[in-house]
């Protein structure tokens, strides 16, 4: 696999950067800032949304199903927590690259992940699962066994009882493990630059815009308004969640 | 109810083996614990699949290995109340008591929901959170959801058991109440002899897994006649109480009694421990105990190391526990006459 093109941006691309800025005051942003913001933000949301079902049901089959082997499954969830992100990174792009493992079957659908938002969500979500895997895991652990089964004798099927008792029980670990999960994919780095580049407006979110600024003569102040966003919006998704999961707590 | 079953299932330190054929509307299972009750009700509620055997209940199979017949806990409409209530935390009392009442089939549904929230006194509970129950409440609300859900059988298991006394005989007569109006047959679960003989006519004793015997829950308390806290008491149901001086008088059978504790009009369950009564062969004239009741004895039996008498005092039943260097002295034979001297302080009132 040839991945020495992969990487864009160009030393040119730097200087017309700092230069929109012209050493300004800190909070000032250059449209690409805003647009690696958004960019953050989308890929944040992309990946906690599409990451929560499957969570979901992965921290499900792990609690409630009597298979053995379990522990492999569990191993497996949680490899890309102990993993270090490039490595993960890395990983995508041998299966999902074009001379990949799965790179015909999406090039025959037109799918192109490599490069694109679709690779930047798909590296956030797969480094952000075992958070949230974790979280809705321990909640479910603490259902007592005695709600299901009463809700069983009392007529509910499998599917009912899943949403009726074990959702709405399990709904203050969701909340935690999707805030966990969406506060990780902000910062997702290692991942993303293997698997979707640097490419700003397409795929550079917050961390890596930071990163190009410090590579850059002169980008210091920039690089320390980006941290402030990063700041704020990372302490916005702790009060969201905070006050979401307070409306599902169930004590009194 | 007309139940048969034939299980066996395994567990890795425990074997739990029952041939049961019963029939009745109230049916008791008695046991230490560890003895395989709350096994026989996961049994038979689906909650655990035996390893072979069958479950009939009122001629459907519920499970048969030979057959290969398993009816899911969903289906089988086997209402089960546990121990302790396990009201769903993230649902109001409303929503509780129609949970199952929702997810039964709208023609078989027996039990409206109405009058099942008055004979259990919910009314001013429906919106609260289960959160802010006592326990008593808790298992009225409990026992309200598994009943709108119409079952053809009720399993109560334990449902007494972590309530305080006081709890627990405000509850019974909710309980008794409740299964005369709906008419729908109970399996009752407890160590407690003193509910099985309220709630229950025959009992299934367990011991180590095994079904050891079945007998009439009078029976089973007359072989406990001694045992500890267990021993025998009578149970005695005295209505409509008149004052009499500083004490209270009931009618029981064609006589009075003369009780220290007032009762509310209706029904009154009082407890008389069977030790509490002493016998006399000849009237004694004068006696600080305010009850003396001509009696025939009908039966006698011993037990360890006294003799449980069984008289007839004016068409009422009462178990005296004596001695028998007593039964000598007295020389007790079925037939004859006696005396039963009673303090008015003895009876306690149960609910």
């Amino acid at each position: 696999m040839d991945l020495n093109h992969r990487f864009p941006a160009s030393s040119q691309y730097h200087e017309n950067r700092t230069q929109a800025h012209g050493g300004d005051t800190m909070v000032t942003m250059s449209p690409q800032d805003i647009q690696a913001i958004v960019l953050s933000l989308k890929v944040a949301t992309a990946a906690t949304l599409l990451s929560a079902p499957a969570g979901f049901a992965a921290a499900y089959f792990l609690v409630f199903s009597k298979i053995p082997g379990k522990t492999v499954f569990e191993g497996i969830f949680n490899l890309p927590l102990v993993l270090p992100p490039v490595v993960v990174g890395y990983l995508l792009l041998i299966l999902l690259g074009q001379n990949g493992f799965m790179g015909p079957l999406l090039g025959k659908l037109g799918i192109r992940v490599i490069f694109t938002l679709k690779g930047a969500v798909i590296a956030s979500a797969v480094v952000g699962f075992p958070l949230l895997v974790r979280s809705v895991r321990i909640g479910m652990e603490g259902i007592d066994e005695h709600y299901i089964l009463a809700s069983r004798t009392l007529g509910a099927g499998w599917w009912d009882t899943l949403f009726t008792v074990i959702l709405p029980l399990s709904g203050r670990a969701l909340i935690a493990g999707m805030t966990l999960m969406f506060a990780r994919s902000l910062g997702e780095f290692g991942a993303t630059i293997i698997l979707a580049g640097n490419i700003p407006g397409i795929t550079q979110t917050i961390p890596l815009a930071i990163y190009d600024y410090t590579n850059t003569p002169g980008g210091d102040s920039m690089a320390l308004s980006l941290c402030l966003v990063s700041i704020v919006l990372s302490f916005v998704v702790l009060m969201i969640s905070e006050s979401m999961a307070r409306s599902f707590k169930i004590r009194p | 109810m007309n139940l048969e079953l034939s299980l066996e299932k395994k567990f890795p330190a425990f074997q739990f083996k029952a041939d049961v054929s019963a029939k009745g509307k109230r049916l008791g299972v008695f046991g230490p614990s560890g003895s395989g009750k709350s096994t026989l009700m996961n049994l038979l509620a689906g909650l655990i699949t035996p390893d072979r055997g069958f479950i009939r209940l009122d001629g459907h199979t519920l499970f048969d290995s030979e057959k290969r017949i398993l009816v899911s806990p969903k289906n089988r409409r086997i209402g089960v109340v546990f121990q302790h209530a396990h009201l769903f935390p993230h649902m109001n009392v409303q929503r509780n008591l129609m949970y199952g009442f929702k997810r039964t089939p709208e023609k078989e549904r027996k039990i409206s929901p109405g009058a099942l929230i008055d004979v259990l006194a919910l009314g001013h509970l429906l919106d609260r959170s289960v959160h802010r129950l006592s326990g008593g409440e808790r298992q009225r609300v409990a026992l309200g959801r598994t009943l709108l859900a119409s079952p053809r059988l009720i399993l109560m298991d334990e449902p007494l058991t972590g309530l305080d006394q006081h709890l627990k005989y405000q509850i019974i007569p909710y309980l008794k109440r409740v299964f005369q109006e709906f008419d729908i047959p109970l399996i009752f679960i407890s160590h407690s002899l003193r509910e099985m003989r309220l709630l229950t006519d025959d009992v299934l004793v367990f011991d180590k897994g095994f079904l050891s015997h079945c007998l009439s829950s009078e029976d089973l308390a007359r072989h406990n006649l001694v045992s500890g806290d267990r021993a025998y008491a009578n149970l005695i149901t005295l209505k409509n109480p008149l004052p009499h001086k500083d004490l209270w008088r009931y009618t029981w059978g064609n006589t009075d009694l003369i009780l220290t504790e007032p009762g509310k009009e209706g029904e009154n369950i009082f407890e008389l421990p069977s030790k509490d009564i002493t016998l006399f062969k000849r009237h004694p004239e004068a006696s600080s105990a305010r009850n003396l009741l001509h009696g025939i004895v009908t039966d006698f039996f011993n037990v360890g190391n006294r003799v449980g008498v069984e008289l007839s005092c004016s068409g009422e039943k009462l178990i005296c526990q004596i001695v028998p260097e007593s039964v000598e002295e007295l020389d007790i034979r079925k037939g004859e006459a006696l005396v039963a001297a009673i303090k008015a302080s003895a009876f306690r009132k149960l609910f």
